[in-house]
């Protein structure tokens, strides 16, 4: 493979920038803000140019390699620092760096008025370069590093206003969640090794043909655990709502655009593992059915539009896992529907940054209304990327989502029904919430108090705002054109059998039309037709009650795995305290209360001291008599 | 040049004491010169030990600097000191740590029940014995460092500690005294048998052969000797409840001393004398220690999770990582053995990050409870930013130095002893919730009264700490040179026990 | 005559002496009585030795002798001091070591 010194510039331009704002301190206060702008910029430059280098070559010598050092080696346990950089890494490093750059640009006016914006960057820095390392890791050990060092920049990001209590919690149960996952992913490494002998990719690959069904099922399950946590899928999804605490750039950039969408690159990347272990694979379309329903459902019932988008971003995600866990005929199409959405969910969470903006940080859409007058360019850009998202033709979401559906439904026998049943249905109530965000904050009457003075943003917000906007209407386009990004992905995997279509290709698509006009004109009856409460009715059905409460997730994780853990860690500080130290204590009391009884025996009569002298002796000599008789 | 003919293993011993010796000519009203002169002794020892790793060999297995003198020719007792590559990484970490906690813990003795130059020459001596109990090639001289080294730490706790200190001195004391009897016992036991065969000796190399003819009974009781007094040491769950106390009790310094360099006697010795010694039995009880290490893994998780008050957190946290160094030890595998020597160097520093950090917190609220903190990243940010990188150190976040060892213990595991791996993974997700819920209460949230004029790290406290944090994150992204010294030796442990490493089954699925 | 009397008459007399020092309570007669039972063990050695015809018994009868007269000089000096303090030389009275 052609190695390339120049990978390491990718991580370590952000990385530098991360540690001069974190070691400078105050001192940096002034140009912080600039400097990681441009750490990231130069980062996505470096990206363009390897992308035009790979461009120059055959498709066989694209990827390239770059060995750094030999990171940890201890017997047969051999792994080395070492990047790797092929047609699907180089995808995810310009949607990175790309998408990363507009949102520091976003950030610089967004977080302006913040005394802590220094800090904010370097924690933007630190994920970039974190999310680079963890696409362009050549093992899954190199990749886990990038994978933690993600959840960590999360966490700081999410918690960025940690001074607010429910802020700081919502952070902390972010990083327990996704270290369940990480803990999946230290089972798949230790089974690969353990049976495999090999960690990277090209090792657990070349051995996947060869190795048991039961070794790659038992593999990818563990990703799947991983890729569950980190993407937040069912049943791992519960932290996604509550990370909305975060500064909105930090929820389009890494909970919704990015690293959210690392476990669908985990799945992709470990082709080879699915592709032996039909079982695993099975489980991966069933989480992602199951997630994208889920996330639907939620998000019909939120009025916080930063949880509302949350909720589209899980069920979307639903999406590119369901499409990824359909084998070779899926991957392209789910990193496809990954690209498109990184650009129109981070384009609308940037909206809804930008609603926010000018209406003092309100989040409830329920006090929103008839925006559009205001704030006529974030509702242009969030309006396209509505289209996108819903899947009108030819804005993005269209080519891409409609791809998946497809590949569902012709999946073959029931399975293919009923995943394609799901995803028609999942497009429905897509529609249906997304235009109820839109008619709620944008076309709908004003609900908003007189004090409010909703105002168009600045140019360094809405300007990321327009690019991905236009990102959101050609890159489905430019993308499934000729089937270009299906071409460039095919010498990753594995050829695949030509598959039986149950459909063809435009009456699906005129399904998922049929599902989205059903969809957004449920929502215009109800909402735009309509008047809407200011406050949230509690006069509601039982259904929307539970989709408030995220379908009971928090209750149920509460029941199962809190209040017992909670109940356990308290009764093992009693059982410590009393049983174990208490054994302890116990020796101790035992031996000062054997004393006390035996002292009686000691009257400090010299003479009762003589007998029992003589009665020993005696006792002595009778014995010694006995014995030797 | 050729430092191996110097001796560089009881210069490093000799110059600690010399230190107390200079110590006594300090008037007892001149306390800062008393400091100065501890301060430049430990650096100096220091400086030694990074000399002696530069010029070790880590090419040759086997023991190096050797030096062998007559001690009590009587019972074939000698002074006899060498180290292979486990001895000479913990030999590093001791006089590295001593310098950095004579620094962080500048003012520490003053509030004590004798004077400073008490304090200080407890801790120079307590260096000669941390290094004499690694460097030790002779079982009886081994066991004479194991015993005194006691007394200082018994003196540091009970004179110079805070809170209940007598108490906890007390209890230290007999719990380490009742193991240190059973392995008098069990050494005595050696003695005899050794006799008995015709090799009247202690000599740790001679007596590796003792084994073939010991009969598996006799091999038994003396394993458990040696086993029980290591696992108080190595505080392995049920045996561990001196540790919360102590470390509650004692001054931070002492404590990173007690845990970070005390506690890995036990380990040590679990790989130098019971592994060596008793292979057999070894094999025989690996079962039932893996067991205890796996509960000593979540239970000190747990309790972690519940403590109250930081020292006794950080004091779980430890025993939780003893658990995952002391699986690392009896998995038998070169990763498990080389990630648990490695997870001894990487807990001392990160441990020791955390207790100082956490020394330096208490010293500004004057209280050690959790919930009297709050807010403090923007009250003072430097000190939360240590504690924060300590915290995940201690936690294993991938790029710090825990994370390699952790993991290379798991992975060690999971080729030989694949549930228990599996178990005691699940101790990751728990030492999340440990750290993060003091880092919670302590660092985020509003800033709680009594905090609000808190000063942040002096200049003194930052060089204290800037090198230990600089440790651990080093050692997260290149602990070759430190797995290049372990390596060789680990190998050699794993073979001398029979085993070789699992080779990959690709058949049979496990999970 | 048999030498066997000579053991007989020794034992007597450790039994007395035994049976004095357990029952009396006056200290000087105590110590007289674990002269007696001393001495009752001088005779024995005495006698052993003519019956085994060494010297040994009779060395060590001299030892015994000596060790005696020490512990008559302590002992006699413990009483009178007992004595001086307490004005009684009952050794029920000096039963300290209980408290």
């Amino acid at each position: 493979m052609v190695t390339n010194s120049g990978l390491i510039y990718l991580i370590a331009l952000p990385l530098f920038g991360a540690l001069s704002l974190l070691l400078l301190g105050r001192r940096a206060d002034k140009w912080g803000h600039l400097l990681a702008t441009a750490m990231s910029a130069s980062a996505f430059g470096v990206g363009l140019f390897q992308l035009s280098e790979m461009l120059n070559r055959e498709a066989e010598s694209r990827p390239v390699t770059q060995k750094l050092f030999s990171w940890i080696s201890v017997g047969t346990f051999n792994v080395d620092a070492s990047l790797l950089l092929d047609q699907l890494s180089i995808c995810f490093v310009l949607l990175i760096t790309g998408v990363g750059t507009l949102i520091h640009i976003y950030s610089i006016s967004y977080m302006s008025h913040d005394p802590d914006r220094r800090r904010f960057f370097a924690y933007l820095n630190l994920f970039i370069a974190a999310m680079l390392l963890l696409v362009l890791g050549d093992s899954y050990l190199n990749l886990y590093v990038g994978w933690e060092g993600v959840g960590l920049a999360s966490y700081l990001l999410i918690g960025f206003w940690n001074q607010k209590a429910a802020y700081a919690t919502a952070s902390k149960k972010a990083f327990v969640m996704n270290r369940i996952g990480d803990m999946g992913l230290s089972f798949a490494i230790m089974i690969a090794f353990a049976s495999l002998g090999t960690v990277s990719f090209s090792g657990v690959k070349e051995h996947a043909h060869h190795a048991s069904e039961a070794t790659m099922t038992a593999i990818g399950i563990m990703l799947l655990v991983a890729a569950v946590g980190k993407s937040a899928q069912f049943p791992l999804q519960a932290w996604l709502g509550d990370a909305m605490a975060g500064p909105t750039p930090v929820s389009a950039l890494i909970h919704a655009a990015t690293m959210v969408t690392a476990g669908v690159y985990l799945i992709v990347r470990s082709n080879f593992v699915f592709d032996a272990a039909p079982t695993a694979q099975l489980l991966v379309v069933i989480v992602g059915a199951i997630t994208l329903m889920f996330g639907a459902l939620v998000g019909t019932a939120k009025d916080d539009i930063k949880k509302a988008l949350a909720a589209s971003t899980m069920s979307q995600i639903g999406y590119m896992i369901l499409g990824a866990g359909l084998g070779p005929a899926g991957y392209a199409f789910a990193i496809m529907h990954l690209l498109t959405h990184g650009f129109f969910k981070a384009g609308m969470f940037l909206g809804a940054g930008s609603v926010m903006h000018g209406m003092n940080d309100e989040v409830n859409m329920r006090r929103y209304g008839g925006l559009r007058k205001f704030m006529p360019i974030t509702f242009i850009t969030f309006g396209l990327g509505y289209l996108a998202i819903i899947g009108v033709p030819p804005f993005a979401g269209f080519y891409s989502k409609d791809m998946i559906i497809e590949t569902a439904l012709n999946a073959g026998g029931a399975k293919g029904i009923i995943l394609g049943s799901v995803a028609l249905l999942g497009a429905a109530i897509t529609a249906f919430y997304m235009t109820r965000v839109m008619i709620l904050t944008f076309t709908s009457s004003k609900r908003w108090d007189d004090n409010q003075h909703p105002h168009e943003s600045p140019i360094l917000m809405w300007l990321p705002m327009a690019i991905l906007a236009i990102g959101s209407v050609t890159s489905g386009f430019l993308l499934s054109r000729g089937e270009t990004l299906k071409h460039w992905l095919e010498p990753l995997f594995e050829e695949h059998g030509e598959h039986t279509e149950l459909l063809p290709p435009i009456v699906v698509s005129g399904l998922a039309l049929l599902m989205v006009a059903i969809g957004v004109a449920i929502a215009v009856i109800k909402y735009q037709l309509s008047e809407v409460d200011a406050v949230a009715p509690e006069d509601v059905t039982v259904f929307t009650r539970i989709a408030r409460r995220d379908l009971l997730q928090d209750d149920i994780n509460e029941a199962l795995f809190m209040r017992p853990g909670q109940a356990l860690t308290s009764a093992l500080v009693k059982v410590d305290q009393s049983v174990v130290d208490g054994a302890v204590h116990g020796m101790g009391k035992m031996a000062l209360s054997s004393g006390s009884v035996l002292r009686k025996s000691q009257t400090g009569f010299v003479r009762s001291y003589a007998v029992l002298i003589l009665i020993g002796a005696a006792a002595l000599i009778a014995a010694i008599w006995v014995v030797t008789k | 040049m050729n430092f191996t003919d110097l001796n560089l293993l009881t210069l490093s011993m000799l110059l600690p004491l010399l230190g107390t010796a200079a110590l006594a000519f300090v008037p007892k009203t001149n306390v800062l010169l008393t400091k100065q002169v501890a301060l430049a002794t430990t650096v100096l020892v220091a400086v030694v030990g990074i000399v002696m790793t530069i010029s070790f060999d880590f090419n040759v297995t086997g023991f190096q600097f050797v030096e062998s003198r007559e001690w009590i020719p009587a019972f074939g007792i000698k002074y006899a000191l060498g180290i292979d590559g486990i001895a000479l990484i913990l030999i590093l970490m001791s006089v590295l740590l001593t310098p950095i906690v004579v620094i962080a813990g500048w003012n520490e003795s003053e509030g004590g029940r004798w004077s400073p130059k008490v304090f200080y020459s407890l801790i120079l001596v307590l260096e000669t014995m941390m290094i004499g109990v690694f460097a030790s090639t002779d079982v009886f001289l081994f066991y004479v460092f194991f015993e005194a080294m006691l007394i200082p730490v018994y003196f540091l706790i009970g004179g110079f500690g805070s809170g209940e200190r007598s108490a906890a001195a007390v209890k230290f004391l007999l719990y380490s005294l009742f193991g240190g009897l059973l392995m008098l016992a069990s050494i005595v036991g050696i003695f005899v048998m050794a006799t008995r065969y015709g090799n009247r000796t202690f000599d740790i190399t001679t007596l590796s052969g003792l084994h073939t003819v010991l009969s598996p009974m006799m091999e038994n009781i003396l394993f458990l000797g040696f086993f029980i007094a290591f696992a108080i040491k190595a505080p392995l769950w049920p045996l561990h409840t001196w540790l919360p106390d102590a470390a509650k009790s004692a001054t931070p310094g002492t404590s990173v001393l007690l845990l970070g360099v005390l506690d890995k006697v036990g380990t040590f010795g679990m790989i130098r004398y019971c592994l060596t010694l008793f292979p057999e039995a070894s094999k025989t009880f690996t079962p039932m220690i893996i067991t205890l290490a796996v509960i000593s893994i979540l239970y000190g998780a747990f309790l972690a999770i519940g403590a109250k008050d930081i020292k006794r957190l950080i004091a779980y946290t430890s025993i939780s990582h003893f658990g995952f160094i002391t699986m690392g030890i009896f998995a038998m595998t070169s990763q498990g053995m080389s990630g648990a020597t490695l997870y001894m160097f990487n807990h001392g520093f990160s441990t020791a990050a955390l207790f100082l950090v956490a020394g330096f917190m208490i010293l500004r609220r004057k209280s050690s409870t959790i919930a009297d903190f709050g807010g403090l990243q923007r009250v003072t940010p430097v000190m939360a930013w240590t504690f924060f990188i300590a915290g995940m150190s201690s936690l294993a976040l991938p790029g710090l130095s825990s994370f390699v060892s952790e993991f290379l213990v798991l992975v060690g595991t999971f080729t030989r002893y694949p549930v228990a791996a599996v178990i005691a993974t699940f101790g990751i997700v728990l030492a999340a919730l440990y750290i993060l819920i003091p880092v919670q209460r302590a660092l985020h949230g509003p800033t709680t009264p009594g905090n609000e004029n808190l000063t942040d790290l002096n200049l003194r406290e930052k060089i204290a700490i800037a090198p230990v944090i600089a440790v651990i994150v080093v050692l997260g992204f290149y602990p070759s040179p430190l797995l290049k010294i372990i390596n060789p030796a680990s190998a050699t442990v794993v073979s001398q026990q029979g085993f070789s490493d699992p080779a990959p089954t690709m058949s049979e699925g496990k999970k | 005559m048999s030498l066997d009397n000579y053991l007989y008459l020794s034992a007597i007399l450790f039994t007395i002496g035994a049976v004095g020092v357990v029952v009396r309570r006056n200290a000087i007669v105590v110590f007289m009585c674990v002269e007696l039972m001393l001495n009752a063990a001088n005779l024995t050695l005495v006698t052993f030795s003519r019956i085994n015809g060494s010297l040994d018994g009779q060395v060590i009868a001299f030892f015994t002798m000596v060790v005696a007269a020490c512990e008559v000089v302590v002992g006699l000096a413990i009483i009178v001091t007992i004595y001086r303090s307490r004005r009684s030389a009952s050794i029920d009275d000096a039963s300290l070591l209980k408290r």
